[in-house]
C-alpha cells in the first residue's frame, strides 16, 4: 500500500525547498516528489493536504523517556506516543533513568522497548560516566555499537575537568558528540530558581546564570583544546549565548540548543511559586530571554530541542522547593516555535532546519530531508489550527506545562515514520 | 476602608491603606492584653489552628495568645507531632485541616511559597507566620506599629536594617512594608549576605555599619543565623560581631533618640552588644508585646471579611 501526500506545502531546508508539492510514498520511503503525482486507485492512500505544511521529521535531540525505572513518569511507550503526537519522528534520550543508561545492557534494553513500540526512532544518549556519578568513564565503544548517539551525563553535571577533557577526546576518537549539562555544582548549591531580581523578591534561593556559564567556558576551552565536537544542552543565559557566538567564531567544534521554554517565558513567571514553572536550568530574567531569541536568530544556537521532563503529579504538586524539576514538553514544542516565525524572528525554512535537519546531523542519525530514497519521515501541520494546550489529553504521562490553558497556533495534524501514519488528528 | 482580603500571604501584595488599617485595628486591640481579664468575646466559637511546620516558640504563642484573648479556639499543630512526619503530603495535611472546618489557618514553613500552595488549596483564611527566607509579614506589621507609636510616623524616617539581609523574611517584609509607608530604607551588612539586585527593591545598601548608621531613626539588627557560617556568608561570629554588632560606640552616629528593634531572639555579643539590647533606645520587648495586638487585628479582620 502506498501513501499520497497531496497538495501540501513542502518546507525542505535541505533543498531550499518550500512549494506546493506532492509526494509518493512506498514501502515506507519516499518514492517522488513532483509538482504533481497520481496515485494507482485502489492501490494508494490519498490523503488531501491542501493548507498545511509538509516537513521533514522533527529530530528532538534531548528528551527524557524515563524508562527504565521512573515508569510511572512516562514509559517508552508513552513518550513515544507524545513524540508522535508533537510531530516528531526522532527522539534522543538522555540517560538518567534506573539504572542509569551507562551500559551496554540498558541500551540494548532501551533499543529493544522502542523497536516492540514501533512508533518514532529512539536513539538513547548514554552516560558520560558509570552511575552518572562523574568518577568513571563508561565503556563509549561497547554502548556506540548498542545503539547510543551521543554522551550525556544529563542533570549530573560532570564537575571533574580532567575526566570531561578525557570524555571529549574518546568520544571524538569514536566520532560522537559530548552534550553536556552545563552547569558548576558549587554555584548553584540549594538554588530553585534564576538568581536576579525576583528570586530576590521572592526569598527563594538563586541559581546565578554564572554557574551555567562557568561550565560552558571551561567546556569551551576543553573543545578548543581536545578538537572534540561539543554540543551544549539547553542554553538559557545570554553571557552562554554570547560565548558560544564568540567560540564559533573562532572555529571551535560546538554545537548549541536552547528550549522552548528559554525562548518563551522568564524569570517573573515564578511569583506565584507554582512548581510548573520550575525547570533546570531556570527560566532566566527577560534579557536572557532576548539573547536567546538573538542566538536563534543569528544561527548561534543551532538546535530547538524540548528538554522533555515528564513529572508524576505527586513529584510537582509539592511546595516549590520540594517540587521536581522539569517541563512536559514534546506536545507544545512546535506550536511554541513557530510563534519565532510568527514573530518574524525566523523563516519556517530556518525553524525547520533547527528542529530536523541540525539535530539529525550533530547526532549523525538519518533524516532532516526529504528525499526520494530515504525512509518517509514526515510531519504534517496545520499552521492556521488555533487549539487550547490541555495536558490532561496528551499522550505523554507528564501533565506538568506552565502552558496550560494557552492558546497556541499550528497543531500537528499527522506524522509519519517510514511511510506509517504513527499520528494523526483524524 | 473595609478589609476584603481572604489571606494575608505577605506585605508586598498590600497597599499602603491595608497596613494602615491593620494597623489602627492593632491600636484598638493594645488595651484587651492590659486589662485585668484579658479576654473579649470577639471570636467566640471560630477555629484557629497553628500549623507549623517549622520550629518557632515566640510567635506560635504570639498567635496563640492573640487568639485565645479574642475567645477563638485555638489549636497547635507543629511539624514533630503532625503527621508530616509519616510522609504526608502539604496537599492531603491541607485538605485534612480543611475538612475540619477550622476558621484561619496559620503556618510557618520552611518553604518559600507554602502559605500560598495552602491558600490556593483551601478555602479558609492563611495567615504567614515566616515562609522559608521569603516574607514574615506579622513581623512587619508589628514592628511598623512599634515604630508608629513611638515616632507618631513611619513617611520620612531613616530606617536601617542590619544583618543576612539574603535569608531574612523579617528584611523583606520590611522592606516591603515600610517603603509603601515613605519610609527611607537601608541595608548594612556584607556583600554575601545582600540578595542580587537588591537595590531594586526601593534600598539602600552599605558595606559598613558605622555609614549606614548616620542619622538613623530606627536600626533594626536581624538575628545572625549561625549555620550560615558553614556556608561561607561570614568568616565566623568572631569578625561578624567585630564589624556588624551594635554597640555604644557605632550607636552614637545614629539620632539620639533611635529606635533598636530586633526580631528576636537576640545573640547577644554577637549583633547587639547587651547595654544595647536593654538600653533605653531598646523598644525589644515592645515589638513582643505589640506582635500579640497586630495578630488579633489579623483574626478579626480575616474572620469578619469572610463573612
Amino acid at each position: 500500500m502506498s501513501i499520497l501526500l497531496k497538495g501540501g506545502r513542502v518546507v525542505d531546508p535541505s533543498r531550499n525547498l518550500d512549494s506546493v508539492k506532492d509526494i509518493l510514498i512506498e514501502e515506507g520511503k519516499i518514492a517522488a516528489i513532483a509538482d504533481s503525482i497520481e496515485g494507482t486507485a485502489g492501490e494508494t492512500r490519498v490523503v488531501r493536504l491542501e493548507g498545511k505544511v509538509v516537513l521533514p521529521g522533527l529530530v528532538d535531540m534531548h528528551t527524557h523517556l524515563r524508562e527504565p525505572g521512573y515508569e510511572y513518569k512516562e514509559t517508552i511507550r508513552s513518550g513515544s506516543e507524545a513524540a508522535a503526537a508533537g510531530g516528531f519522528t526522532s527522539i534522543a534520550c538522555m540517560p538518567n533513568t534506573d539504572p542509569v543508561n551507562d551500559s551496554r545492557a540498558v541500551t540494548e534494553y532501551i533499543v529493544k522497548r522502542a523497536g516492540e513500540c514501533n512508533l518514532v526512532h529512539v536513539y538513547p544518549v548514554a552516560a558520560i560516566s558509570l552511575k552518572s556519578e562523574g568518577r568513571t568513564l563508561a565503556e563509549f565503544g561497547d554502548l556506540k555499537e548498542a545503539g547510543a548517539v551521543a554522551f550525556s551525563d544529563d542533570g549530573k553535571p560532570v564537575m571533574d575537568s580532567g575526566l570531561m577533557r578525557r570524555a571529549l577526546e574518546y568520544a571524538s576518537s569514536l566520532g560522537l558528540v559530548i552534550t553536556p549539562h552545563c552547569e558548576d555544582l558549587y554555584l548553584s548549591a540549594g538554588g530553585l530558581m534564576n538568581e536576579g531580581r525576583i528570586s530576590t523578591e521572592l526569598g527563594l534561593p538563586g541559581i546565578p546564570t554564572l554557574a551555567e556559564e562557568v561550565m560552558i567556558a571551561r567546556d569551551l576551552l576543553l573543545a578548543e583544546y581536545t578538537g572534540a565536537a561539543l554540543h551544549i544542552s539547553h542554553v538559557s543565559s545570554a553571557g552562554s549565548v554570547r560565548m558560544i557566538r564568540d567560540a564559533k567564531a573562532r572555529g571551535i567544534p560546538v554545537t548549541a540548543e536552547t528550549a522552548p521554554h528559554y525562548f518563551t517565558l522568564t524569570d517573573e513567571t515564578l511569583r506565584d511559586f507554582d512548581p510548573s514553572f520550575k525547570v533546570n536550568p531556570p527560566l532566566r530574567s527577560p534579557l536572557d530571554r532576548k539573547a536567546i531569541r538573538e542566538g536563534l536568530r543569528d544561527g548561534t544556537l543551532d538546535v530547538i530541542a524540548t528538554d522533555h521532563a515528564p513529572h508524576a503529579a505527586t513529584d510537582k504538586e509539592v511546595e516549590f522547593e520540594y517540587a521536581a524539576s522539569g517541563i512536559s514538553g514534546l506536545e507544545t514544542a512546535l506550536a511554541l516555535s513557530l510563534r519565532l516565525v510568527e514573530d518574524g524572528l525566523l523563516t519556517l525554512s530556518e525553524l525547520v532546519r533547527k528542529m530536523s535537519a541540525n539535530p539529525a546531523k550533530i547526532l549523525n542519525i538519518p533524516g532532516g530531508a526529504l528525499l526520494p530514497g530515504a525512509d518517509a519521515d514526515i510531519t504534517v501541520f496545520d499552521p492556521d489550527r488555533s487549539w487550547v494546550v490541555d495536558p490532561l489529553s496528551w499522550r505523554s504521562k507528564g501533565k506538568n506545562s506552565p502552558f496550560f490553558g494557552w492558546t497556541l497556533k499550528g497543531k500537528v495534524f499527522m506524522t509519519l515514520v517510514k511511510g506509517r501514519i504513527v499520528y494523526s488528528e483524524d | 476602608m473595609k478589609w476584603e482580603r481572604k489571606d494575608l500571604l505577605g506585605i508586598k501584595d498590600l497597599s499602603g491603606e491595608e497596613i494602615s488599617l491593620i494597623l489602627d485595628t492593632a491600636e484598638s486591640f493594645l488595651e484587651v492584653s492590659t486589662r485585668d481579664i484579658k479576654k473579649v468575646p470577639t471570636l467566640r466559637g471560630k477555629t484557629i489552628i497553628n500549623f507549623f511546620v517549622e520550629a518557632s516558640t515566640r510567635t506560635r504563642t504570639s498567635f496563640e495568645i492573640a487568639g485565645k484573648r479574642l475567645s477563638a479556639d485555638t489549636i497547635n499543630i507543629s511539624a514533630s507531632t503532625s503527621s508530616l512526619v509519616k510522609g504526608e503530603t502539604l496537599s492531603d495535611t491541607a485538605k485534612n485541616l480543611e475538612a475540619m472546618n477550622p476558621d484561619v489557618i496559620v503556618i510557618r514553613h520552611s518553604c518559600a511559597g507554602a502559605p500560598h500552595m495552602l491558600a490556593r488549596l483551601v478555602r479558609q483564611s492563611i495567615i504567614n507566620a515566616g515562609d522559608g527566607t521569603h516574607e514574615h509579614p506579622t513581623q512587619a506589621l508589628l514592628d511598623m506599629m512599634t515604630i508608629r507609636n513611638r515616632k507618631g510616623t513611619l513617611s520620612g524616617l531613616n530606617v536601617t536594617i542590619v544583618g543576612d539581609i539574603a535569608h531574612s523574611r523579617v528584611a523583606r517584609s520590611n522592606i516591603y512594608g515600610l517603603n509603601k509607608m515613605g519610609a527611607h530604607l537601608t541595608v548594612a551588612g556584607p556583600a554575601t549576605m545582600m540578595p542580587r539586585e537588591i537595590r531594586e527593591l526601593g534600598v539602600k545598601v552599605s558595606f559598613r555599619l558605622e555609614e549606614a548608621l548616620q542619622d538613623a531613626d530606627v536600626v533594626m539588627m536581624l538575628r545572625i543565623q549561625t549555620e550560615r557560617e558553614q556556608r561561607n556568608i561570614f568568616p565566623s561570629l568572631r569578625e561578624y560581631s567585630a564589624f556588624y554588632c551594635l554597640n555604644g560606640d557605632n550607636i552614637q552616629r545614629a539620632r539620639q533618640d533611635v529606635l533598636v528593634m530586633h526580631p528576636g531572639p537576640v545573640n547577644r555579643g554577637v549583633e547587639i552588644s547587651p547595654e544595647i539590647a536593654d538600653g533605653a533606645n531598646s523598644v525589644i520587648l515592645e515589638q513582643v508585646t505589640n506582635g500579640v495586638a497586630v495578630r488579633m487585628a489579623l483574626l478579626y479582620l480575616l474572620t469578619g471579611a469572610i463573612e
